[in-house]
């Protein structure tokens, strides 16, 4: 397989801060990566320094396996749909689409042709002759992915493209996105914040935070098998132990992480599946969240857990308030081993 | 609240029973606000004005020096006389290109001063541009005539750099040229230049710091170099506030009647004109003819103006 794009200890400094530390990746062609962590995590420099707009203090980036550094943001074959769309609004939708065959000298009319079939594709046929800002959010967001995919880049980079849509739209674009990759099998790197986008839309995600990654990997690897704290707990829920609280519940040598959903919680008396982990604390918070409900158990040595157990056809929920005892159980094999770097604070 | 408060704000006398008019007739406010503003501007400026506009279709009697207070054309004939059309066109020429010029020599200072500047470089920025503007303008316009003036720095400096013969050629061009800088079309034009230029570099930034600098970066990402992402990007997006800023220093111009009779050639400019008609020569029919010239190219210029989005920067 072809690397697309190679990080090979890439650091970008701006003064004393290191937005992007020591990073080294690789995305493979035709794949659908996604850097994902809060802002200021060092993915959104990441992505600029694929597309050029940045150059890295020290290390090596490779796209297709040509040198990356020092090549200006036109010389590269790489594509960006920029958060804020920027789309150049004195031009109507069409010109804004065929900007990039403008540049190359495409004639007139064959650039209109083809700026047809992008928008077509993006579902937008028809809208040629308006300007951006007569657009709603979700329209303005297809042009500039018509517009960034025109010309088939290599790689097309995606800088938190959907976060300024309304949650509805967000989901319909996702999918959208997701089936548009597969049609035209373009390399995408995506930029996130949302961890359930990032889960659901991509082939491999990597995890920043404070210009490091933490963790690569699919998104069965980083939901399932988070290897440091910082993973568990910003990628979905977790409960996070300490070396020490661990050792004692679970018997593990280090950190252990465990998801809400696999755990389970009954009433003192009942009698929890055999051979699983038991733990007896109190209820001290309930949310009913319609298909589940979410527990805060705070547990004898004084820890808090977050416990998930869904209202299915198994049965409801334990109806527990405030205060009740209770007994939250897990399997062993369900938590999980972090790595050494101490518990999440 | 207590009912003793409620009771006291009930009472509180006639001050408050207008605070709370005006409060609940928010249009009554409006017009207590505007009225003696808007009155004022009517009178006195529409109203003068208008009187103006009128005098220019009476005409002179040429025997008594008297006015005939007579709707006639005339005046407007007088217009079209060499001497006169003379006037028009030259300062309409010198208006011209004191926007050009403006226009290029801003461009680049208002482009620094909106993306590059920023923090107390960009402060200094504003009151360098800003600070002439609060001296006064005939000690900024005589003391440009003694830069020009032949005894002057600049003529100095251009003898210390052996540079004389370069002044003498520019001198002896034809019409712009003339004995000395403070005595030809140039010096005119450079003072103008300088006069106005604040008023071109601040519409022109105000226009790029609206720029998102996004599109640029989209327009480098789609393939194009700087120079093609300057001429299908920047400049239509400043052009408007470029527009803006030319309203200012052709009107300015077009109007102005000091700067001119201190720094260039006595051959006069629409503002002089006006001044010499109504003042010695008495005759404010024609003062008042020429006067509407200024308005109708302005009245064009903005029409235009309008039709290229200028109103939208400002």
């Amino acid at each position: 397989m072809t690397v697309a794009v190679r990080f090979e200890r890439v650091s970008r400094h701006f003064g004393d801060v290191r937005a992007v530390d020591d990073v080294s990746f690789e995305v493979q062609d035709g794949e659908f990566f996604a850097m994902l962590g809060p802002s200021g995590s060092g993915k959104t420099t990441s992505l600029r320094l694929i597309a050029g707009f940045d150059q890295p203090t020290s290390g090596h980036i490779e796209i297709h396996g040509s040198t990356a550094e020092g090549v200006p943001p036109y010389d590269r074959d790489v594509n960006t749909v920029f958060q804020d769309y920027a789309l150049f609004p004195h031009m109507n939708v069409i010109d804004n689409v065929s900007y990039s065959l403008m540049v190359r000298g495409v004639d007139k009319a064959e650039r209109h042709r083809r700026a047809e079939d992008m928008l077509a594709l993006v579902k937008l046929g028809g809208y040629g002759s308006r300007k951006p800002a007569a657009l709603s959010g979700g329209q303005r967001q297809r042009v500039a992915l018509a517009r960034a995919l025109i010309n088939r880049p290599k790689v097309l980079l995606l800088d938190e493209p959907l976060g300024a849509l309304d949650l509805k739209l967000r989901e319909e674009m996702q999918v959208e996105l997701k089936a548009l990759q597969r049609q035209v099998g373009i390399t995408f790197v995506f930029v996130t914040h949302d961890q359930a986008e990032a889960l659901s839309m991509s082939d491999r995600l990597a995890v920043f935070n404070e210009g490091r990654i933490e963790q690569i990997g699919t998104p069965e690897d980083i939901y399932a098998r988070p290897s440091t704290p910082f993973v568990a707990q910003f990628v979905g829920t977790s409960n996070v132990l300490d070396a020490e609280s661990a050792r004692r519940l679970a018997g593990l040598d280090g950190p252990g992480s465990i998801r809400p959903e696999r755990m389970g919680l009954i009433l003192p008396g009942e009698t929890p599946p055999a051979g699983a982990i038991n733990v007896s604390g109190t209820i001290e918070d309930h949310q009913y969240h319609g298909a589940s409900s979410r527990y805060q158990v705070r547990l004898e040595d004084r820890t808090s857990m977050v416990v998930v157990v869904g209202n299915t056809a198994a049965g409801e929920a334990v109806q527990a308030d405030v205060g009740q005892a209770v007994t939250v159980f897990w399997r062993k094999e369900d938590m999980h081993r972090l790595s050494n770097d101490g518990a999440a604070e | 609240m207590s009912s003793a408060a409620l009771d006291a704000r009930k009472t509180g006398g006639w001050l408050r029973w207008i605070s709370t008019q005006l409060h609940s007739r928010p249009r009554l406010l409006l017009a207590v606000l505007l009225g003696p503003p808007l009155v004022w501007l009517g009178v006195i400026y529409l109203g003068s004005l208008f009187a103006l506009l009128l005098q220019s279709f009476f005409s002179i009697d040429e025997f008594s020096g008297l006015v005939r207070k007579e709707f006639t054309l005339k005046t407007y004939s007088e217009l079209l006389h060499p001497a006169n059309l003379d006037i028009i066109l030259r300062t309409v020429g010198m208006a011209s290109s004191v926007t050009v010029a403006a226009a290029i020599v801003a461009f680049p200072i208002a482009y620094f001063m909106a993306w590059h500047a920023s923090g107390k470089l960009k402060a200094l920025c504003y009151i360098g541009v800003m600070l002439p503007l609060w001296s006064s303008y005939l000690v900024r316009v005589y003391s440009w005539k003694l830069i020009l003036a032949r005894e002057g720095i600049l003529n100095w400096v251009f003898e210390q750099l052996y540079l004389t013969w370069l002044l003498d050629a520019i001198l002896a061009i034809p019409v712009i040229g003339g004995p000395s800088l403070s005595i030809s079309y140039m010096g005119t034009f450079l003072v103008f230049l300088y006069i106005w230029l604040p008023f071109m570099i601040l519409p022109i930034q105000a226009a790029l710091e609206r720029v998102p600098p996004s599109l640029v970066d989209a327009s480098a990402d789609l393939g194009a170099r700087p120079r093609l992402t300057f001429r299908k990007v920047i400049l239509p997006l400043a052009f408007p506030g470029v527009v803006a800023g030319s309203i200012f220093t052709f009107s300015l111009t077009l109007g102005d009647y000091i700067i001119p009779q201190i720094v260039g050639s006595s051959r006069l400019f629409i503002g002089q004109a006006v001044f010499t008609h109504q003042g010695t020569a008495g005759n404010i029919p024609l003062a008042a003819a020429f006067t509407v010239v200024p308005i109708v190219i302005m009245g064009i210029y903005l029409t235009v103006a309008k039709r290229l989005g200028a109103f939208d920067a400002l």
